[in-house]
């Protein structure tokens, strides 16, 4: 029971559960790199984005380069536990 | 049913873990042409040393015969030292012209955060070890100079293996071993040599090629 306790339907979906893969392993991307990588459009990404933002899983830096604008993500402390919580959630269940 | 939606879960984790930190696109028939270029070079100067020792042998007694000796050994060490250059050269111009089609095929960017990270990390062992060997060659140890290389060129694979697929672990790690052992052998570095960044590197680009390219 508190296996699945630690399931979070946050991460319940593939492009969140991307979001995330890509952020435990880089400390930043931004918008384009995680588009790319998931092979998501604009819209589909950017709701999903603000999904784990109003979860305060990830963290949104807007900035310029040169006179473009950037957005990159980074996630929070919770976000990172949580994701931990999630995969270690995951190995169990497929454990048994 | 439960239990294969959290197995596609944990594969796409792992998936979008490993293609935004790796860079997955090096050919692995670079690799077999490198070593290739190797084998050709390691030959090449073989045939420069025997030649070499030939004329030291057919001067022997002559006067001045010391200083053929030197002035012909000079010469072969310059004319080795343009051989490992010219390898270096076309088996890296070869893996990128190589690599660059492999990244167009399968639309991974060439020049991204994960190939500069991988070639940062290649570059630190490596650049370290060149110039070690400068060293080595500065106080004469001529001898050491195949270990260090290899050695040095072993560590740089290790390194690299953090940000690109893993096989190259294994490369590194032969590598560092025979250079080890090739301390032990001085005069015969050419073979290590050979079989370090040759036929190595063959067996590693088959593998590679074979594993990941052949799709």
């Amino acid at each position: 029971m508190s296996i699945i306790n630690n399931i979070n339907k946050a991460f319940d979906h593939r492009i969140r559960l991307g979001i995330m893969s890509i952020l435990m392993v880089n400390d930043y991307a931004d918008f384009n790199l995680l588009k790319d990588l998931l092979g998501a459009t604009d819209g589909n990404l950017a709701s999903h984005v603000k999904a784990l933002e109003k979860e305060e899983y990830i963290k949104v830096e807007k900035q310029f380069i040169g006179r473009k604008p950037n957005t990159r993500y980074s996630f929070t402390t919770l976000g990172k536990n949580e994701f931990k919580k999630h995969i270690d959630a995951l190995e169990k269940l497929i454990g048994k | 049913m439960e239990a294969k939606k959290y197995l596609e879960d944990i594969t796409e984790i792992k998936n979008m873990m490993s293609r935004s930190s790796r860079f997955i696109s090096l050919s692995g028939l670079s690799g077999v042409m490198a070593g290739i270029y190797a084998l050709i070079g390691a030959f090449i100067a073989k045939l420069l040393i025997d030649d070499h020792l030939q004329s030291v042998k057919s001067h022997q007694d002559l006067p001045k015969a010391g200083l053929y000796e030197i002035i012909g050994y000079s010469d072969l060490i310059s004319n080795l030292f343009l051989i490992a250059i010219s390898v270096a050269l076309l088996a890296i111009l070869t893996g990128l012209i190589l690599t660059i089609r492999k990244a167009k095929k399968s639309g991974e960017d060439i020049w991204d955060a994960s190939s500069k990270r991988l070639i940062l990390n290649f570059l630190i062992p490596l650049i370290a070890g060149g110039l070690f060997c400068l060293v080595l060659l500065q106080y004469g140890y001529v001898g050491l100079v195949a270990s260090a290389t290899l050695i040095f060129y072993g560590l740089a694979c290790v390194n690299a293996s953090k940000y690109t697929l893993g096989d190259i672990r294994y490369l590194g790690i032969a590598n560092i071993i025979i250079g080890l052992m090739a301390t032990q052998f001085i005069g015969y570095g050419l073979y290590f040599w050979a079989l370090g960044f040759g036929a190595f590197h063959i067996i590693y680009g088959a593998l590679m090629y074979f594993k990941h390219d052949k799709k």
